[in-house]
């Protein structure tokens, strides 16, 4: 053991110590940004297809155009309309609903945490892209129904996070005597309860961030999710898996769900450092089960 | 409040013994959930084929015979449709322990008798995938883990990441683009080179039936066109093992009997092979279960790139045509293989791992 180790980490301002974050960070933003602003940016309609057909990348069109004739440029950057506003609603709302039925199970007990937590072992008894991609199929292709699938199969791992986290607070000192205060149980969950949660729960629900958008993008590109002349990465990808030698087609909506999901992964995990270790690890364990 | 390990006084027979006996406890719960859950799976592919996608009749029948009410009542009596729902379940259970799955819309066999030929496809995928993920993944997260924090470490965090963040249907493309269509140098899509005869069926994995046949230019087809597929579903799971190996054997690192051992003046590759890595790979196991179902999501995404006719390929086809028995039979088969693994991996931790059997 080195006691006298230089650390060149420590001299650097705490931003940068982290670099992996600083860059998720602005790559995050960047899309963030794209999407706000992507009339502005795009230089073609992303619909119009009025270009020369599949010509590729090159100084007239960055991209190249696709099979139709459309700027994929173009339609990469709308696709940030699509999919990132999706991925964060579809995360609030697993979040939300998790959470709610997950604080329940947790500070209520008994029936409700069994019917909760068995509905959730349920969902975990299928692989996530399986399930979805039925509960998808039953439903009927549409965006809207991908959502519905993609929340079907996201909201238990934060129903077993704050189930978690409930239990080990609901008999802890300062809950308790609150409650002998007489604090309704709604007043306790929000008022003890819920400051001590959300930490880890904004931490889970970053790192889903990019599970989402991997699974509605994978839906999409199943053709269970965005209809045809939408523009959206994962049925653009499947667009280009029908044209192999045009490889622009498929490869930079690829690039950008990559970009995506890698920078909130990239956030997401330097949270999850920054919280402290006993949190991170069952936080770890629930991360990793989502394929 | 005795031990749960304490010996009973009044055990009276086998049967008793078994039951008290702290591994068969643990073996006898998990697999009595594992059913149990396995129950659960039905009930989650009956409530979406029957209750979700509107009216069966209006389905099966086509809009013309919609019109006549008394061709619909007669549909429903024929197919039971209606008798109250538990009923309907209990009829369905029936028809699934028979092994009818429903008849697919596309190709207009039983779906059992489409994936009777698609499952052992991907098991020869999947496992070659995992086999390679658990090596690759154990070993980087074990370096990982003894060199944390420095550069090493640092980048073997990028690598995991990426891993896990790049979508598995565009690697699958872009590796397909590069190393056939430019390089030349994968084999194209399929199982076999084309014209090849597949070798004569015992297992259904063409690289095993091939060996025990002796046919090896056979063999050394399907290796070849096992090696693309299977190397882009590793991608994820060499990620999520990475990252996960490293952070077990940071927490067995941290042990006291570890700190002991090095006290005591072991070599350090004694320390890490026989203290260190044997605990370590304990939770690791538990992973590699859950590692799998990402494989079996991964297929769905990879194989039709591939041209691969396993559950993957099948399961993109018919979820693109809307063949819901299809579907539900895919979602059935990969639910109950996954709950399978999951309970073996169960079982492995609890013969491995005493402490887990007394929780």
């Amino acid at each position: 053991m080195k006691v006298f180790r230089f650390s060149l980490l420590e001299r650097l301002p705490p931003a940068w110590r982290r670099p992996l974050a600083v860059i998720g960070g602005a790559v995050g933003a960047l899309w963030l940004v794209i999407a706000v602003a992507c009339p502005l940016i795009a230089p073609h309609d992303p619909l119009a297809q009025d270009l020369p057909r599949l010509a590729g990348p090159g100084t007239a069109y960055w991209f190249g155009t696709d099979e139709l004739g459309r700027d994929v440029l173009s339609r990469v950057l709308y696709g940030a309309r699509v999919s990132i506003p999706l991925a964060l609603l579809l995360v609030a709302m697993s979040l939300l609903i998790g959470g709610v039925l997950g604080a329940c199970a947790g500070f209520f007990g008994r029936w409700i945490d069994e019917t909760v937590m068995r509905i959730a072992d349920l969902v975990f008894a299928f692989p996530t892209v399986i399930l979805a991609m039925v509960v998808a199929a039953a439903l009927g292709a549409s965006l809207e129904n991908a959502v519905l699938a993609v929340l079907v199969v996201a909201w238990p791992s934060y129903a077993r996070v704050t189930r978690g986290l409930v239990v080990g607070l609901r008999t802890r000192e300062f809950v308790l005597s609150g409650r002998l205060l007489g604090f309704s149980a709604w007043h306790s969950l929000r008022v003890d309860i819920l400051p001590n949660v959300l930490g880890p729960l904004l931490v889970l629900a970053t790192l889903d961030i990019g599970t989402a958008t991997l699974l509605l993008s994978g839906l999409s590109f199943l053709g269970l999710g965005a209809k045809p002349p939408t523009a959206e990465w994962g049925a653009m990808v499947a667009a280009g898996t029908q044209q192999f030698d045009m490889w622009w087609i498929g490869v930079f909506p690829g690039l950008a769900i990559l970009t995506v999901v890698l920078a909130f992964n990239f956030l997401g995990d330097a949270l999850r450092d920054a919280l402290d270790p006993v949190t991170a690890r069952t936080l770890g364990a629930e991360k990793e089960r989502v394929g | 409040m005795s031990p749960r390990w304490a010996p009973s006084r009044r055990v009276s027979g086998g049967g008793r013994l078994l039951a008290r006996h702290p591994l068969a406890r643990f073996l006898l719960r998990r697999t009595a959930v594992a059913v149990l859950l396995a129950f659960g799976v039905t009930l989650v592919t009956f409530v979406l084929t029957n209750v979700v996608p509107g009216d069966p009749a209006a389905a099966n029948l086509g809009q013309r015979a919609i019109g006549d009410p008394a061709v619909v009542d007669q549909f429903r009596k024929q197919h039971g449709l209606d008798q109250p729902l538990p009923a309907q379940y209990v009829t369905y259970l029936g028809h699934l322990f028979q092994g009818d799955l429903g008849e697919s819309q596309q190709t207009h066999q039983p779906v059992l008798t489409d994936l009777a030929t698609a499952v052992p496809a991907t098991l020869e995928l999947a496992g070659a995938a995992i086999a390679v993920s658990l090596v690759i993944g154990v070993a980087l997260g074990v370096v990982a883990a003894l060199r944390r924090d420095r550069l090493t470490d640092q980048l073997l965090r990028v690598v995991s990441l990426l891993g896990v963040s790049v979508p598995t249907f565009w690697l699958a493309l872009l590796a397909f683009y590069v190393f056939f269509y430019q390089l030349g140098v994968a084999p194209g899509s399929g199982r076999l080179a084309p014209g090849m005869a597949p070798p004569p069926y015992v297992t259904g994995l063409h690289t095993i039936d091939a060996a025990l046949a002796g046919q090896w230019p056979v063999f050394w087809s399907a290796a070849g066109h096992l090696v693309l597929p299977a190397l882009v579903l590793t991608a994820y799971t060499v990620g999520l093992l990475t990252r996960f190996t490293r952070s077990a054997v940071l927490d067995v690192l941290g042990q006291d009997y570890v700190r002991a051992a090095r006290a005591k003046g072991l070599p350090g590759r004694t320390v890490l092979l026989q203290y260190v890595l044997r605990a370590a790979l304990v939770p690791v196991v538990t992973i590699a279960g859950l590692a799998f179902g990402a494989l079996l999501s991964g297929t769905v995404l990879v194989e039709s790139i591939f041209a691969w006719p396993g559950l993957g390929a099948y399961a993109y086809r018919s979820a693109t045509t809307l063949d819901l028995p299809a579907v539900m039979g895919v979602g059935l088969v990969v639910g109950i293989v996954y709950l399978t693994v999951n309970l073996a991996v169960d079982v492995l931790y609890g013969v491995i791992d005493p402490r887990v059997r007394v929780q």
